[in-house]
């Protein structure tokens, strides 16, 4: 079993490039099997659905959707396994982009469009750095030397990721994509993330609605930067 | 220059629209020629410079595959910039990059393996094919459709210097044309230009026409064509001045 992790921003075009590469998958005899993950609400899963894929959905609720997906890998996998797939894509959610949702074995997809300007690579953080293919999509949106800039910035960022320029209409990139996903790691034993998520152990966490700083305990970070620890 | 720079260019065609075979089943350009594509919208033009920009091995719906030197092209040609035979001037007319001009400039330098020097003659060769000038310190972002059309233009000419130039349409944007595809076509490149612009047309050597997603037919620029061209040149230049003395806001002379 494979496991393929597909991250990414918001609306930067993830399931469409991932249909176009299940789809490529599907011609070369290698049967996928789709997990999404959203937080409140989605209707992808139709769409995989449509490719005749086995598609499963889980929905965050009120967790943080990237932790909700690292911890059921497992259960993840072995509904793979049931359906008798040759890889597992999982696609999160991406919200806050501060977490990596990458095992180390696994293939570490972060898909991100072109648009948001040559500035974004660097707001991403982990979710860009610690993957191992980077799908930049939109790139039909402007010039060549925009889009070489913006390569330029990834590589900044991540030196040793493989670059895919890929279009969710026209399904340009997606079977350098499925080959890639095709050649990933197997999946191991005893995964472990390739970074931690964040310090975000506040009070927030666990249900406190008042605002101001005066209600709120564990390690806060001050405006300034300044890290204090509040409690017993 | 690249290393070894590519001498010929061959499209293998596909399908149309309806997965018919294309009635041209093969193309072959070499060095030093320009080539254009011409057809009505939605005939398939720019899909078939996507093909060629992205080297299509029988990947892309058309089915076509395109050859350098009679091969497939190595991967890295397709995606590494420092690599890349192709530079590609798109329809798009503006830039989305929240950057100065020169900052834009030298990233792009960067990306192509090129020395920071060669910003300011970018700079100096886009003030020649547009009336408005664009200053190093201009953010991207408030440049018109002229400028940044000629900007692109002449960053092609000087920092994409790959072998093979793709254009997909200069005309309706407010700089010199004619001026615009000699400087991209510059010392024995393959120029494959999409074109519904008469004097464009009539500056190739040979046109594919195409209908209904697939390659029609090619056609050799005529004598009488070139002949046509040269008027349509003089034309250009003169609606060229004409918008430049009605920019600057004063009375327009006599007929032509």
């Amino acid at each position: 079993m494979k496991l393929a992790v597909i991250a990414g921003t918001p609306g930067s075009g993830k399931t469409s490039v991932l249909i176009h590469a299940a789809k490529s998958l599907l011609r070369e005899g290698i049967h996928p099997a789709v997990v999404k993950i959203d937080c409140l609400w989605t209707e992808d899963d139709k769409r995989f659905q449509r490719l005749g894929v086995p598609v499963a959905v889980g929905l965050a609720k009120d967790m943080c959707p990237d932790h909700y997906s690292i911890y059921n890998v497992d259960e993840m996998l072995e509904w793979a396994r049931d359906q008798k797939a040759d890889v597992l894509l999982n696609e999160t959610a991406g919200l806050c982009l501060r977490c990596a949702p990458y095992p180390d074995s696994c293939l570490a997809v972060c898909v991100i469009d072109v648009t948001t300007g040559p500035n974004a690579p660097l707001k991403v953080g982990p979710l860009l750095t610690t993957a191992d293919v980077v799908v930049v999509t939109k790139g039909d949106m402007v010039s060549q030397a925009e889009r070489e800039v913006f390569r330029e910035r990834i590589l900044e960022t991540n030196p040793a990721c493989r670059i895919v320029e890929a279009n969710g209409l026209s399904g340009k990139g997606a079977s350098e994509l499925a080959e890639l996903i095709r050649e990933g790691p197997k999946v191991g034993d005893e995964m472990l993330l390739r970074h931690n998520p964040p310090l975000a152990i506040c009070t927030l966490c666990t249900g406190e609605l008042r605002v101001s700083k005066e209600h709120h305990r564990g390690v806060l970070r001050h405006l300034d930067g300044f890290l204090e620890y509040s409690g017993e | 220059m690249t290393k070894d720079p590519a001498c010929k260019l061959t499209i293998i065609g596909g399908v149309d629209k309806d997965g018919k075979k294309e009635l041209l089943e093969r193309l072959d350009m070499r060095r030093g020629e320009i080539i254009g594509i011409v057809g009505p919208t939605g005939s398939g033009k720019s899909s078939l410079i996507a093909d060629i920009e992205q080297f299509a091995q029988g990947d892309t719906p058309s089915g076509r595959k395109i050859l350098i030197d009679g091969c497939e092209p190595r991967a890295e040609t397709r995606s590494d910039p420092r690599k890349k035979l192709i530079a590609q001037l798109s329809q798009n007319m503006h830039f989305l990059a929240d950057m100065s001009v020169e900052e834009f400039l030298r990233m792009h330098a960067k990306s192509r393996g090129r020395s920071p020097e060669v910003v300011d003659r970018v700079i100096e060769l886009a003030n020649t094919l547009t009336g408005e000038p664009v200053h190093p310190g201009h953010h991207l972002t408030i440049l018109s459709g002229g400028q940044s059309r000629a900007l692109m233009t002449a960053d092609i000419a000087v920092i994409s210097d790959s072998p093979i130039v793709l254009i997909d349409e200069i005309e309706n944007a407010g700089i010199k044309k004619k001026e615009a595809l000699e400087l991209l076509a510059g010392e024995g490149k393959i120029v494959v230009v999409v074109t519904h612009d008469p004097m464009l047309a009539l500056m190739t050597s040979r046109r594919i026409v195409m209908k209904n997603g697939g390659m029609m037919r090619v056609i050799e620029t005529s004598c009488e064509e070139q002949k046509v061209c040269e008027d349509l040149a003089k034309v250009d230049d003169w609606l060229m001045d004409l918008r430049e003395t009605i920019r600057r806001g004063e009375v327009v002379g006599a007929a032509l």
